[in-house]
């Protein structure tokens, strides 16, 4: 590179960067390559030694890993949605609504909110009640007390409801997809909360209460461990006598294209405004340690045994911890 | 010249000429299909000014609408059968495939088959002859391979397989399209493929299904939904382009501009209200105003309108390229062109193409052997 004597300052500032591109293109053709037979090779491993830091050049630079802050927004912008849709200024709106039914319907009791660490984490939680009342709870608890924003993933069937969806994805509500789980817990240190008992968790009926259900293939172990965050899992208790499934009607669900049709006691009681309509039951809720695994992170694939080894003993921390605390419970209204 | 200094002349140059020529090299032939389109003709021009492009050949059924001084124009028909005798003749290294429609309200759905998969097709064919001189070739794709579903995750990276299969047509034809390029790229591991997926482009002077939505007295929205949207800036598409042919950019690279805009304050920025129409059963109010020629929406849009579509853009990020306009920053610049053209008029291009292909095989010098037959 050399080889021009008399320009050889130069050469730095020219070669420089197109070496580096070159060396870029071949890393990226190998992962091109891959890609074609299905295989999954990253930058960083086609690059393998060759990648050295940037300190000439400015045409190249290197994936940067420092946390990007999602809502930090262009000053053109004229509403402060934010790149995932979570509007600061809708959940403000719904944390004023949504206070004085956290504070004093559910009477909200948190225990151990000091174990949620302060980088990204990834929350789990049991899921219940025939419309779910403790994703609200959690994210309106955590928001509150720790001001921290929650991304709450959810199934896709929400998305599809006009106005509940979009305003759903204002609050902070996310489609469960693991590429969005990743970005924001990898990328950008965020809480991401989810139910890994899906639908079947508040779908499940009275005389199953605090049972909890599979938690589906593991997926959400997987991805933790791909983005190098700790699960925190939450147990809680109050959800499941809020919105109480007495029974469950398929073929209507069926007919309807819904993933399950309740028949609650809140009907029961208040007719069809029971769908809107809560039991105060009283909240209580218990951070449990975090659980962190020790394996590198952006792995394409990790050890299924491990995988669900892992997510079988986090189901059995938050079963366990769920039966202390109903030991301890003497009322479902008072605690 | 008997007093000037031994100076190297070619030093001199190499020192000054952009990071990524290399004037010793070969020069670059190079192949444009689409010169007639907004896309095909600006990348010519762009390429007319780069000093290591000796030969600039440009195909297209339609003769160019823009003032080009160096670029070979040839007609050809629309799935390019002809296509092998030229790649032949004048040795093109690089091929710049840009005649794709997205936009399937301008004509049938057999006559974007017709130019979509059977001129991929063909071109293909072409460049993957036996004698094939082609060693890099550039497609310009759509993040519409991605498809638009509730199941979809916020950012869509390149490996992100779609969440449903295809269903509209213009999405089976891109992913037939793109078919041919993965088999191409499989089959010529010599050749340097490129892949690039824009995203909803917008910006002063193209006219795409979007665009037109947001020229509408009302803009149309779907009730309940607020999707987000993704645009990138016209000019950030030719210079990414451009960007892939000088460096050589292997593989698929998703093309789009920073942030996500809800389509409400889309409709804002534009100084627009939006309009609801139902979310159930959309169809059966779009279909009749479609026939009436009120509201031109494409099928894809009605997804798009309840779901929207973002792509993560750090790929090509990675590999250097900057991006000039942000989403907000491309929807600014395309409102600020509509104001002006509502004050001024609309301005035609005044420039018209005359010289046609006969003229092309009797005296470009890019035509080595077998003159014309076309």
């Amino acid at each position: 590179m050399e080889q021009e004597g008399s320009d050889s300052t130069d050469s730095p500032k020219s070669q420089s960067p197109s070496d580096r591109l070159r060396e870029l293109a071949a890393a990226s053709r190998q992962i091109e390559e891959a890609e074609l037979l299905n295989l999954e090779v990253t930058l960083e491993d086609a690059l393998g030694p060759a990648r050295a830091p940037t300190g000439h050049g400015e045409l190249v630079r290197l994936p940067q890993e420092e946390p990007r802050n999602p809502d930090e927004l262009d000053e053109r912008r004229r509403s402060d949605v934010n790149e995932w849709g979570r509007s600061e200024h809708m959940r403000e709106i719904a944390r004023r609504v949504y206070d004085p039914i956290y504070k004093r319907w559910f009477r909200v009791e948190w225990e151990g909110l000091e174990k949620i660490p302060s980088g990204g984490a990834l929350l789990v939680a049991n899921h219940a009640a025939a419309i779910p009342s403790d994703a609200p709870v959690i994210m309106h608890g955590i928001e509150t007390e720790l001001n921290r924003p929650v991304y709450g993933l959810a199934d896709n069937f929400f998305r599809t409801i006009p106005v509940v969806g979009t305003l759903w994805n204002r609050l902070g509500g996310l489609p469960a997809h693991p590429d969005n789980a990743y970005r924001l817990l990898r990328e950008q240190d965020q809480l991401v909360l989810v139910f890994p008992e899906g639908t079947k968790g508040p779908s499940k009926t009275y005389n199953e209460r605090y049972q909890l259900r599979r938690f589906g293939r593991g997926g959400f172990v997987e991805i933790a461990m791909r983005a190098g965050v700790p699960v925190v899992p939450i147990a809680v208790v109050g959800a499941e006598e809020s919105m109480p499934t007495l029974f469950r009607v398929p073929s209507v669900a069926r007919a309807l294209g819904v993933p399950y049709l309740p028949v609650t006691a809140n009907m029961l009681v208040a007719g069809p405004l029971g769908l809107l309509t809560y039991f105060p039951a009283k909240f209580k809720l218990k951070v449990l340690d975090p659980v962190y695994f020790d394996v590198p992170a952006d792995r394409d694939r990790y050890s299924r045994s491990r995988v669900m080894d892992e997510s079988e003993a986090i189901r059995d921390r938050i079963q366990s911890a769920l039966y202390t605390m109903l030991r301890e419970r003497r009322s479902v209204w008072f605690g | 010249m008997p007093n000037q200094p031994p100076a190297p002349t070619r030093l001199a140059r190499r020192a000054s000429d952009a990071v990524n020529i290399d004037p010793d090299g070969p020069r670059r032939r190079v192949l444009v299909t689409g010169l007639g389109t907004f896309w095909g003709g600006r990348v010519a021009q762009a390429l007319e000014a780069n000093p290591a492009v000796e030969v600039i050949v440009g195909l297209d059924t339609t003769e160019p609408t823009v003032e080009l001084e160096r670029t070979e124009y040839v007609r050809v028909d629309a799935n390019y059968s002809i296509l092998s005798r030229i790649v032949r003749a004048t040795r093109v290294d690089t091929i710049i495939h840009t005649f794709l429609v997205m936009d399937p309200t301008q004509m049938s759905q057999r006559a974007m088959h017709e130019i979509n998969v059977i001129g991929t097709m063909n071109l293909f064919a072409a460049a993957s002859a036996a004698a094939s001189t082609v060693r890099s070739v550039i497609v310009k794709s759509s993040t519409v391979v991605y498809g638009c579903a509730p199941e979809d995750p916020v950012w869509f990276t390149e490996s992100t397989p779609r969440s449903r299969p295809a269903k509209e047509p213009i999405e089976r034809s891109l992913e037939a399209v793109e078919g041919y390029v993965r088999d191409f790229a499989e089959d010529n591991p010599h050749v340097n493929v490129a892949l690039l997926r824009f995203s909803n482009v917008i910006g002063a002077e193209l006219e795409t299904p979007l665009t037109r939505l947001l020229q509408l007295p009302v803009v149309p929205s779907i009730f309940g939904f607020d999707p987000r949207f993704q645009f990138v800036h016209e000019d950030d598409v030719i210079k990414s382009i451009l960007f892939a042919f000088d460096n050589d950019l292997p593989g698929v690279f998703n093309v789009a501009g920073d942030g996500l805009l809800p389509w409400s304050e889309v409709a804002a920025l534009c100084g627009k209200r939006t309009a609801a129409l139902p979310p159930f059963a959309t169809g059966l109010l779009t279909s009749p105003l479609r026939q009436l020629k009120l509201l031109d929406l494409p099928e894809e849009y009605e997804g798009l309108l309840k779901y929207g579509r973002g792509v993560d853009n750090h790929r090509l990020k990675n590999f250097g390229f900057r991006y000039e306009h942000t989403s907000t920053e491309a929807v600014e610049a395309f409102i600020r062109a509509v104001r002006l053209r509502k004050v001024v008029g609309a301005n035609e291009p005044s420039y018209r193409y005359e010289r046609d292909v006969e003229q092309f095989f009797r005296h470009s010098p890019a035509v080595r052997k077998d003159r014309r037959q076309a």
